[in-house]
């Protein structure tokens, strides 16, 4: 069970967006996917996005607190990418055999499904985000992601005081909402 | 706006007791302030969730950067698809020598049996053929319906023909008869070769200008023919001189247009008998003066054969002269065999008239 609990503490750094966890990750099982990947007529590009995107599955599971890892994390990984790649090439239609039929020993399914949902919403915010335009966009960035109050903004954006740039938001924010929501689907 | 910053504070639980019993009551009493707050609250998760991911990513990039460039992960092959050579090299390799071996021996036979067979006759009989091919295209290229006057396939070996236009060793000639070529060699009507210089090129008028480098070509003291600047008329008559074969030619005719192929000003239309060879040749009046050089003939049409007007030789002359090394250039400006009958003029002008070879 060493291994177990080394792997559980590869987890809980990766929860915390550790570098030094996420850097092991990357060491310990990049290069498996990478072959994967390459075997199956992609490249080190595909592999690299799909090697990440499983990171972020593995990531956003952790995040949540009640995930518990029922194989070993390189199963879990190989799993993950495996399944991702073949979509990839479902896609491009150079795969064209069932997914279910090449399906994994481990159960991912529900985990990818919460990835994909997520994803949609990930897109869908960077869209809003980026059609609301400067300054809304980076000023609701430092208040919402880099979580700065609103005296640092008022200061950094050059408003006269905090109620000036709170009024801003307030205003950026309901843009935001409005196109977010417009698109938004309810799980 | 402060009912959305309550809200906010709301849902972060940053309300103070009493405050947020209050606020609990709000909600359950106006669906309105409810619904904001359920919004809201997915909204909050979701741009929380997006800064992480991209957080994330951003580590996760940065990490797979520094591993690539320390070499802790290496960078793809290419997979499958290198090891078919190693796989099969033999067999290629074995392929391919059986493939060079019967290639070899083919090419053996091939000449070993062809060698026998008649050689010389059929060798000239290529070589005519390929002349006049190459001829015939030339001369039509200017007549193809695109009519780019670029000049045709460069490789002949018999080119076409050319005239002295002053002493000192300066003939003139088609472009499309010379050029490309590395070298271009005139030989006169009793066989004397000269190494020539080509000193001038233009394929859109489709002159060209040689100059004779010799040192055993002596320097005659006139030539007799001069060139005819104004225009002729319809009707006149003309003849030409040329090499159509290793022989020099005569020709004669009269002049049927004033203007080129397709209403070419730079041409007119002559009737003669012109074949492949006459390319450059001059074309002259009765008294022995040039009115233009035969350029090329219409493919489909039987004696349309198409000269270069002589002003147009004059205004190449000029630019020639631009530079200070051909600035004596001079062209004669009458001809001394004017009163002569036909064959004496002959005589007179087809020494100075020449094969030019581009090989």
């Amino acid at each position: 069970m060493i291994k177990d609990s080394n792997e559980q503490a590869l987890l809980k750094g990766l929860a915390h967006n550790e570098r030094k966890a996420i850097e092991a990750i990357y060491k310990n099982h990049y290069n498996m996917v990478q072959t994967l990947v390459i075997n199956n007529s992609g490249n080190s590009d595909d592999a690299r996005d799909v090697f990440q995107e499983a990171l972020i599955v593995l990531y956003e599971n952790a995040r949540s607190g009640s995930f518990e890892l029922h194989a070993q994390l390189k199963t879990y990984i190989y799993a993950v990418c495996r399944h991702l790649w073949l979509k990839r090439l479902q896609l491009n239609q150079k795969f064209s055999g069932d997914l279910a039929i090449a399906e994994e020993t481990i159960s991912i399914e529900e985990d990818l499904e919460r990835y994909e949902h997520r994803s949609c919403d990930f897109e869908l915010m960077e869209k809003a985000l980026q059609s609301l335009g400067e300054p809304c966009k980076a000023l609701l960035e430092s208040y919402y992601l880099q979580k700065k109050n609103m005296a640092e903004i008022a200061i950094e954006f050059g408003y006269t005081n905090a109620d000036n740039a709170k009024n801003q938001k307030y205003k950026c924010l309901m843009r935001l909402k409005k196109i977010f929501f417009s698109q938004y689907k309810k799980p | 706006m402060v009912m959305m910053e309550s809200i906010e504070r709301y849902i972060r639980g940053e309300m103070l007791p009493a405050e947020r019993l209050f606020f609990e009551e709000l909600r359950k009493n106006n669906p309105n302030v409810d619904q904001m707050v359920v919004e809201h609250t997915v909204f909050l998760n979701r741009i929380e969730n997006y800064g992480e991911r991209k957080n994330l990513k951003s580590t996760i990039q940065g990490i797979h950067n520094e591993l690539t460039e320390s070499g802790q992960i290496r960078p793809g092959g290419e997979g499958k698809r290198v090891s078919i050579w190693p796989r099969y090299r033999k067999v290629i390799a074995v392929a391919a020598s059986i493939a060079g071996v019967t290639a070899l021996g083919i090419t053996g036979m091939v000449t070993y049996f062809s060698s026998k067979t008649a050689n010389k006759s059929l060798e000239d009989l290529s070589r005519k053929v390929f002349i006049l091919k190459q001829n015939q295209n030339s001369l039509s290229d200017r007549l193809r319906e695109d009519s780019s006057k670029t000049p045709a396939e460069p490789a002949f070996k018999l080119g076409g023909t050319g005239f002295l236009i002053d002493p000192k060793g300066y003939i003139v000639t088609n472009a499309h008869v010379v050029n490309n070529a590395s070298t271009v060699i005139v030989q006169n009507n009793k066989g004397q070769e000269f190494r020539t210089k080509i000193i001038y090129i233009n394929p859109i008028a489709d002159l060209a200008f040689l100059k004779i480098m010799d040192s055993d070509y002596k320097v005659p003291s006139v030539i007799p023919y001069g060139i005819n600047k104004s225009n002729v008329d319809l009707g006149e008559d003309i003849f030409t001189l040329g090499y159509p074969r290793d022989e020099i030619v005569y020709g004669e005719g009269y002049l049927s247009a004033k203007t080129g192929y397709r209403g070419d000003t730079l041409a007119c239309q002559i009737s003669i008998a012109a074949n492949p060879g006459n390319s450059g040749g001059p074309v002259l009046d009765k008294n022995g003066d040039v009115i233009g050089i035969l350029s090329n003939r219409q493919a489909q049409a039987q004696g349309v054969v198409f000269a270069i007007r002589s002003k147009y030789i004059l205004s190449a002359l000029e630019e020639i002269k631009a530079d200070t090394t051909y600035a004596g250039v001079h062209f004669p400006q009458s001809s001394t065999v004017k009163n002569l009958d036909r064959i004496q003029q002959i005589k007179k002008i087809q020494e100075f008239i020449y094969m030019v070879k581009s090989y």
